[in-house]
């Protein structure tokens, strides 16, 4: 019986995936105005794929890739994926080749989050073996693995440097996983950290686990080691062009001064537009301190989960980033989610509601001329309203459901004595 | 002290004489060294579509002198001092509204070639000074220029609205910039600064034909400014200057009731005067002038149908051509005779000569003054020359967020007419140079740039020889695509499409009238294998009239394409506040609740709940607490003992209070 259901199970796992598949195929034969490569909601003038060709373009034209504010990308990217902007198949659309590899990329990734998952659950369930399973990873070599996928997604996407903290927390319960997070068409890239740890059921876990100094000096050295080595090929590759300082002014400044006004699903394009130039500095401090501010307060209260406090610093920086997508919020919301969460049914509908609102307010505001730019940014609004509320109650229903753990823990004892 | 004063009268008289004298035989040495020289020049040519071309050209040097500071005759002292303060050394700004029909009034003369420009305001410049100096020396220029002539000129000194090309714009000489308002008004206000450089205004000469309301009432005029300065080279000597200044308009003249009424006179083309058309006559020449001279052109392609006409009629038309009674024949009469006949060197383009008559303006006084007529006899239709191809610009794609920007060239001979191209080997090619200026809001994709010639899609690198291309820094330069085309001789249509997503500005960038759209300024195509002269057989009397020795410089082709309006998305200009604070209260939702969703401990909250209401009220809440626990199936809390007496509590907020008056009083004795 067991095996038939398991059976079952795993069937039933390769036909979603198998589905799956097709339906990214189909998306990709959309004609232009529907292609997922043109929608606002996916690609950011960060992971725009035309943008990348324009860039591939002026490199190849011996001009350097940001000489235009056209690409703010990595120029790592232009070297690794440029050649696909330009090759074409006969009789086929011209962003087919590299919608393919974003498709096995996305693949790729999900399978790498349902071994994760897969981990998760075998860490919840049997405690002793998976510690030994976490001791022979990390043995094993993962530690330059995790250094690599951190100092990778910070290169391509600033924000995943928060990350730092979880990682430094998970090393010292932990497995660590790199996942290669592709969202869906064009477009986010992102390479972020997934790591995660058993959830303690047993004793040894309620204990705040101290900092092994050993593993966060080894953890240093090989981000040290991964960033200088993307930096000099950053370099190398950038050496007859501006230099490494002009990548960092039209990356990582173009993601902080947020000079790009074009409507995405976030909030800060319509502020910015709409802000008196005066306070323009005030509030781009504000806003991204935001960031950072709940940084500590997060690693404090949530220090003994560092996957979920991985999976919460997700979810914040795609809510408040510059340039947020759709693909940012499929990815935290592919992570962990506690089941005990309320509102779920309410935060299900208005994610629903503005999947489907969004483009009908961006299609009468731009296409048809007849909204207004006030709707579109109501969407927007409400969007971000959810994301908050998620986050929120995430972390209240993990704060609440650890805390249930305790009092059950602390309550055993009481109850052997009465 | 009468007779003290006398003296001292006559002393003040005799070097008054004295200093009279000297300066008179200064002057007069100055005029024997070099002269600052003045011409009035008017032209004008019938077109084919019932109009008539009118072209005032006035033309002043100050040649260069050794003095500094010096006292100008003729020429106007604002463009000499803006020469040596900017160091120009060459510079054209002008004003026009309407845009030139090429199709019919023709593309390949020197007319059009230099005097076609863009609608509203173009301005070029180049610079004598290294290439950092410029930018600074530009800026001032434009505000310079943009209080000289009352318009918006100093617009164009933000680094978005100006650009530096390198090769495809025809001037080219390095140290050049080019810059465009397309939307630039011009009316009155700036015609009247222009004609205050001209030493005798309005008042005498031809340009006292230049009567506002006709001008404006023109489908096209054009207002242009140009100067060159010579002899940078030394260190004390000033600039020699030439100025030209020059007004082309193009005018319908009032077509007589009478002819109209007669159908069968509805081809003939409208008979003008200068009366008719501006409402004025010349009365005489301005005395300030060299020369003062009206012509009257004949086009190429006009005289090859009044010589058909004449072999129809007569058969000795060559004579009657030539002949000195030419101008009263039996296709058409002038009111005046003309004092000269030109007739063109017949080039290799075309067996046809264009025919100038001139009218020299200083026998013409006040009482016998000069009113140049034409009266058209038989019905004639002709076609102007045109340039090889025939340049137009349009938008494709619809809605704001992206679209794309199409170039097309149209060739302009009917069929495979051998163009007098460069033969590079065995393959006949056609050079065609594409200079386009985008606003930084309109972000073009230059690597979606395709060629089709013929209908057919080539190879980008097949067709373009040379491309540079400058993209558009958001809020900081604009983008330049500079093209070099091949396109094969018998080419019948090609064209560029490049494609463009329109940017999102900030509320304050958008002007007043922000639905109206955005301009993007005309794209020039220049065809440097062609020049457009015209090259009389009597040389020696040509080097002295300005205009004709202009028509004999050999200008390249070069044609203008239409100005693109793009409609930008606008934001909604009436609410910032309501945005700002919306915003700001999501962000302060997202603070605040996710800090108080970490801060609270529930159990401790519930715990000193519970501790107030069993020390507040006595028992019965206590039994229903506990029932209520029952209820819930859990095991009631024990009430713990309180963690102090009340006294120490009072102290400590004794403490507390005592501690923080005593930090204000310090940080006020601090402060203070």
């Amino acid at each position: 019986m067991e095996k038939l259901k398991k059976k079952i199970r795993s069937f039933s796992f390769w036909n979603w995936v198998i589905a799956s598949i097709i339906f990214r195929l189909i998306l990709i034969y959309f004609p232009k105005n529907l292609n997922l490569c043109s929608r606002p909601e996916v690609s950011t003038p960060l992971t725009s794929f035309r943008r990348l060709a324009e860039g591939y373009w002026l490199k190849q034209s011996s001009m350097s890739p940001y000489a235009g504010s056209m690409y703010h990308g990595s120029p790592l990217l232009l070297s690794l994926l440029g050649p696909l902007t330009v090759k074409r198949i006969e009789g086929q659309p011209n962003h087919l080749l590299y919608s393919l590899v974003s498709v096995i990329a996305d693949v790729v990734s999900a399978m790498l989050i349902r071994a994760t998952g897969q981990n998760l659950q075998v860490a919840y369930f049997g405690t002793l073996k998976s510690l030994d399973l976490v001791k022979q990873i990390e043995l094993s070599g993962l530690v330059p693995l995790a250094a690599f996928g951190w100092v990778i997604a910070t290169h391509l996407s600033l924000y995943p440097a928060i990350l730092i903290i979880p990682v430094h927390l998970s090393f010292v319960l932990a497995i660590c996983d790199l996942l290669l997070g592709y969202g869906p068409d064009a477009p986010p890239r992102k390479l972020f950290l997934q790591r995660h740890q058993q959830k303690g059921l047993s004793s040894q876990s309620k204990l705040p686990p101290g900092f092994s100094w050993g593993s966060i000096i080894h953890f240093a050295f090989w981000a040290l080691l991964w960033s200088v080595y993307v930096l000099v090929l950053c370099g190398i590759s950038l050496k007859q062009f501006g230099g490494l300082w002009e990548m960092f002014k039209s990356t990582y400044g173009f993601i902080l001064t947020v000079e790009d006004l074009s409507p995405n699903v976030g909030v800060l394009w319509y502020f910015f537009a709409e802000v008196f130039e005066f306070f323009r500095n005030f509030f781009l401090i504000v806003f991204h301190v935001n960031i950072l501010f709940m940084i500590l307060p997060l690693a404090i209260r949530l220090h003994h989960r560092p996957c979920y406090l991985a999976f919460v610093y997700v979810a914040i920086c795609s809510m408040l980033k510059s340039y947020p997508s759709v693909g940012d919020s499929a990815l935290y919301l592919a992570l962990s989610l506690p089941s005990d969460m309320q509102f779920s049914l309410f935060l299900f509908c208005g994610y629903v509601g503005v999947s489907l609102l969004s483009p009908v307010m961006h299609n009468l505001w731009i296409w048809r001329g007849t909204g207004n730019a006030n709707f579109y940014f109501a969407t927007a609004m409400v969007y971000a309203c959810l994301q908050i509320v998620l986050v929120v109650e995430g972390v209240s229903a993990m704060l609440n459901h650890d805390r249930k753990l305790r009092s059950l823990i602390l309550d055993k004892p009481r109850d052997a004595k009465s | 002290m009468a007779f003290l004063r006398r003296p001292l009268l006559l002393l003040l008289l005799v070097t008054h004489q004295f200093l009279q004298l000297w300066i008179a035989s200064g002057s007069v040495n100055e005029e024997g060294q070099k002269q600052e020289e003045f011409y009035e020049e008017l032209l004008l040519k019938p077109l084919p579509d019932r109009k008539v071309l009118t072209h005032f050209h006035f033309q002043s040097s100050a040649p260069p002198s050794t003095s500094n500071g010096r006292h100008h005759h003729l020429f106007p002292k604002a463009i000499s001092q803006l020469v040596q303060k900017f160091r120009v050394k060459e510079m054209e700004l002008s004003f026009t509204q309407g845009r030139w029909n090429y199709e019919s009034w023709g593309g390949f003369d020197s007319i059009p070639s230099s005097n076609a420009k863009p609608p509203g305001v173009e301005l070029w410049a180049v610079f004598d000074v290294p290439q950092h100096l410029i930018d600074a020396l530009w800026k001032n220029l434009t505000h310079t220029l943009s209080g000289l002539f009352c318009a918006s000129i100093n617009f164009l000194e933000s680094s978005t609205s100006y650009s530096a090309p390198e090769w495809s714009f025809p001037p080219a000489l390095g140290n050049l910039r080019y810059g465009t308002l397309p939307r630039e008004a011009v009316c009155t206000e700036n015609l009247t600064p222009w004609m205050k450089l001209l030493p005798c205004r309005d008042k005498a000469g031809i340009s006292m034909l230049l009567d506002r309301p006709s001008i404006y009432r023109g489908f096209y005029h054009s207002q242009r400014l140009h100067l060159t300065s010579t002899g940078f080279s030394s260190e004390g000597m000033d600039l020699g200057i030439i100025l030209e200044q020059t007004l082309t308009v193009v005018l319908q003249p009032n077509i007589q009731r009478a002819s109209l009424a007669r159908t069968s006179e509805k081809h003939i083309q409208p008979s003008w005067s200068l009366s008719s058309i501006f409402g004025k006559e010349v009365n005489g020449k301005c005395v300030l002038a060299e020369t003062s001279n009206v012509y009257l052109l004949l086009d190429r392609s006009l005289v090859a149908e009044l010589k058909q006409l004449h072999k129809e009629n007569e058969k000795s038309a060559e004579i009657v051509l030539t002949s000195e009674n030419f101008w009263t024949n039996s296709n058409f009469e002038l009111s005046a005779k003309p004092d000269r006949i030109f007739i063109e060197e017949s080039s290799l383009l075309s067996k046809n000569s264009s025919i100038l008559y001139k009218f020299e303006i200083e026998k013409y006084s006040e009482f016998k003054p000069f009113d140049l007529g034409l009266t058209w006899k038989i019905p004639v239709g002709w076609m102007c020359q045109q340039a090889p191809l025939h340049a137009s610009r349009f938008l494709m794609g619809s809605g704001n967020e992206r679209g794309a920007i199409a170039i097309s060239l149209i060739s302009t001979q009917p069929s495979e007419g051998s163009m007098g191209a460069n033969f590079d080997g065995e393959r006949c090619e056609l050079r065609v140079d594409v200079f386009q200026v985008v606003p930084w809001y309109v972000k073009v994709y230059f690597h979606s740039l395709q060629v089709f010639v013929d209908q057919q899609p080539k190879a980008v690198s097949d067709i373009i020889g040379t491309i540079h291309v400058s993209p558009s820094k958001d809020k900081v330069s604009p983008g330049v695509m500079e093209l070099a085309l091949k396109l094969p001789c018998n080419v019948s249509s090609a064209a560029l499409t490049i494609e463009f997503d329109k940017g999102f500005l900030h509320i304050d960038e958008y002007p007043p009238d922000a639905n109206q759209g955005f301009d993007i300024p005309s794209a020039i195509v220049s065809f440097p294998n062609f020049h457009a002269s015209m090259v009389f057989l009597e040389n020696d009397y040509l080097n002295k009239s300005p205009l004709l020795s202009k028509f004999q410089e050999k200008s390249p082709v070069m044609s203008y394409t239409e100005v693109l309006l793009v409609p930008l998305t606008t934001p909604d200009f009436s609410m910032p506040y309501n945005v700002i604070t919306i915003t700001c209260t999501v962000f302060a939702l997202y603070f605040g609740s996710l800090l108080n969703a970490l801060r609270r401990r529930v159990a401790e909250e519930e715990r000193f709940l519970k501790e107030k209401a069993a020390k507040k009220t006595g028992r019965i809440p206590l039994l229903l607490s506990k029932l209520s626990a029952k209820l819930r199936g859990r095991r009631p809390e024990p009430p713990h003992p309180p963690p102090g007496s009340s006294s120490l509590v009072n102290s400590k907020l004794v403490l507390k209070v005592v501690l923080v008056a005593g930090l204000a009083v310090c940080w006020q004795y601090y402060i203070s």
